[in-house]
């Protein structure tokens, strides 16, 4: 399989974390808002948390993709068959 | 509610995500391998998050923070005893049958090691279960999303009428798993539970540490747990006898019912959870993966089943009025909560009977409440506009996902099971890869039909429940004589199979739970027996299906002749050779990782004693 899913996935929280990270900015300091979250910015420190975590994942993604593309191909059912069964 | 545009963004990106992975999905599907199987070629921590996130539906997270509710810690056993040490089992020694032997699915994995009434039999209960239990999963999803009003304003704005939103959310979901189904088949089913895995996590954990935060941290929420039932605080703690602790077990009830019947019933042979290993690329990473899948188990607790108990032990809301001053001005403020609401306790809410819209009272006259509710509540209370959105994306992502993985068991063991077994042998590869494709069509238009008998039949679904219990409980005893006990016959495997469904029925049949009234709770032959709760009654049916399954299987293998030994190699323990580790170093093995899951998991229910 080539699709890589760490690629869409950090695609996905990068965004997601983009779009809490610059809302929360933008409602910074709205007490009405946040009053819920006990007056914490949840947006714009968990979107912080997500952006981080889609961008690693992104990158491991590619990594892996790169290192595949420079290798031949992995056997799977050879080998398999190879150790005895 | 009110869902503002953050909201919906976050929604709409995952859903386009969610499709867009199918469409990229799609050039890969070649062969029925690949649509069915995977190409069993996927890592093994990809199979492993997918292991988990398939059980992990929306009735499960909904489901877990309700018992977190009404149980306290105790619901922590359906992870230490219900899960884990199953979990370790099926990866350390039933996965070298299961993948070794090139089954291509469970009921397929029957036929080789017994016969083909065995495999018919199985084939056919499982895919029916797995239609309808999609189908409740649909049903579920849509009420909830009712009950949260998630598309009421679309619908204003948009002027349609509101009693559409059961069917709009019905038919929103079914054509989007649907699609990503028929393009990308199990992979895409697979790659949709990983990503829901991450966005429960990224949408649970905020909550709990919103919740604790709120509550005064670990020792604050002991303290507030304390003042509803000082029990829920502990997992082990008067488990000899079932009047001493909340769930109204006993050890021997929790221990043998509940970690050896039904939890390893499960996690050991049910296809939906076993798919995901079998899509591995190799045996060693088909044995990670549900070692893999244990670890992560371990932190959901944490995560699903401590928002039920945080909002159960806030504070209960109540209709007040402020009174404030504004430039000289008295101001009376009223804040309004609803019946429901004050009645109920902390966020749970009290069920109202909503002709009369009076709370519903129990035997002692004390309001019922809505556990389910308790999850959603906390997200609605503590998550502002943004992240809200976040939290209910995760929510939709888990009725989604354990819908596509449903249907993904479904598709496979129809077509490999049912098609080319009982229809049509011997057709070109391509064909079995449209019937599968036509297959998802199917599935889901049926399992739209049980949504909406749901709405119809108030029963249908404790019904439903109540008949996957009866086919489920004995299955573990089958596997377990067929891999471990060479001499176990396929005459023995089917008639033992029947008899444990028939004594599963017969104990529902003659035994009902404290409080209960006979009925669909049981007792409809006659009350022999009273258990002190259902889920006595449940984790002791369980044992006695096991039990009847497993003696009336001995009884006959012994009377019929079995399979020469040459047609097992592959299929059973002792004929079987240890797969080769050699080439691994100690701790890549298997062996090394089931160990520390193991630990992990005993050092749990120590911290939750």
């Amino acid at each position: 399989m080539s699709l890589d899913l760490r690629i869409p996935m950090g695609l996905m929280f990068t965004l997601t974390g983009l779009i809490l990270t610059v809302f929360g900015f933008v409602t910074n300091g709205n007490a009405g808002l946040y009053a819920k979250s006990l007056g914490i910015n949840a947006n714009l420190w968990w979107g912080l948390v997500l952006l981080a975590f889609g961008i690693i994942m992104f990158l491991l993604g590619r990594a892996g993709q790169k290192r595949l593309a420079s290798q031949p191909p992995e056997s799977t059912e050879e080998g398999e068959e190879r150790r005895g069964h | 509610m009110k869902l503002t545009g953050v909201d919906w963004l976050i929604m709409v990106l995952y859903f386009v995500f969610v499709l867009g992975i199918g469409f990229a999905l799609k050039r890969y599907m070649k062969t029925s391998k690949d649509f069915f199987q995977a190409g069993r070629a996927l890592p093994a921590w990809i199979c492993g998050l997918a292991f988990i996130s398939a059980n992990l539906g929306a009735q499960e997270v909904i489901g877990m923070g309700a018992s977190g509710a009404k149980y306290g810690l105790q619901t922590a056993h359906f992870y230490g005893i219900g899960a884990i040490p199953a979990m370790i089992f099926v990866g350390l020694f039933m996965m070298p049958f299961y993948y070794g032997s090139k089954a291509r699915s469970v009921p397929e994995f029957l036929r080789l090691r017994f016969d083909e009434k065995t495999r018919g039999l199985n084939a056919c209960s499982f895919a029916v279960m797995t239609v309808f239990s999609s189908g409740i999963s649909m049903y579920a999803m849509a009420r909830l999303i009712q009950a949260l009003h998630v598309f009421d304003g679309l619908f204003y704005a948009l002027g349609w009428p509101q009693g559409g939103i059961f069917t709009f959310a019905i038919v929103l979901s079914a054509i989007i798993v649907l699609l990503y189904i028929f393009l990308g088949g199990l992979t895409s089913a697979i790659y949709n539970e990983v990503l829901q895995f991450f966005l429960i996590i990224a949408g649970f954990l905020p909550l709990v540490l919103l919740g604790l935060r709120n509550i005064g941290g670990w020792n604050g929420m002991k303290a507030a747990v304390a003042q509803v039932d000082p029990r829920m605080l502990h997992e082990w703690h008067g488990i000899m006898h079932p009047s001493t602790n909340l769930m109204g077990i006993d050890l021997f009830g929790l221990t043998m019912g509940l970690g050896f019947a039904l939890g390893a019933g499960y996690w050991c042979t049910d296809f939906l959870v076993i798919q995901t290993a079998m899509a591995s690329r190799n045996l060693d990473s088909a044995r990670r993966v549900p070692l893999i899948a244990g670890i992560p188990k371990m932190v959901f607790p944490f995560l699903v089943i401590l928002p039920g108990l945080l909002a159960i032990s806030l504070t209960t809301p109540h209709t007040k009025t402020i009174v404030t001053t504004e430039n000289g001005v008295i101001v009376h403020r009223t804040v309004v909560v609803s019946p429901e609401a004050e009645n109920g306790r902390g966020l749970v809410p009290a069920k109202v009977n909503p002709v009369t819209g009076k709370p519903m009272l129990d035997a002692n006259g004390k309001p019922l409440l809505d556990y389910d509710m308790a999850t959603p509540n906390m997200l609605l209370h503590y998550f502002p506009t943004g992240i809200l959105g976040l939290g209910l994306t995760a929510l939709l992502a888990s009725f989604m996902s354990g819908m596509a993985g449903n249907v993904t068991a479904f598709n496979t063991v129809f077509t490999y099971d049912l098609y080319q077994s009982y229809i049509r042998k011997n057709a070109p590869d391509r064909h079995y890869l449209a019937v599968g494709r036509w297959a998802t069509v199917g599935g889901i238009l049926l399992s739209i039909c049980t949504a909406y008998a749901a709405i119809g039949f108030n029963n249908i679904m404790d019904t439903l429940q109540l008949v996957f219990s009866f086919v489920n409980a004995p299955l573990f005893a089958t596997f377990l004589l067929g891999m471990f006990w060479k001499r176990t016959t396929g005459h023995g495997a089917f008639s033992g199979l029947v008899a444990g469904t028939l004594g599963a029925m017969l104990h529902h049949g003659l035994t009902l739970p404290a409080e209960a009234n006979v009925g669909i709770h049981g007792g409809w032959i006659t009350v022999l027996h009273r258990y002190p709760s259902d889920m006595a009654q449940n984790f002791y049916a369980a044992i006695f299906a096991f039990t009847a399954n497993l003696v009336v299987a001995v009884l006959v293998s012994l009377v019929t002749k079995p399979k020469p030994e040459s047609e097992l190699v592959g299929l059973v323990h002792s004929l079987t050779p240890k797969p080769d580790l050699g080439h691994l170093p100690w701790w890549k093995r298997p062996e090394a990782l089931a160990v520390g899951v193991l630990v992990g998991a005993i050092a749990l229910n120590i911290f939750f004693a």
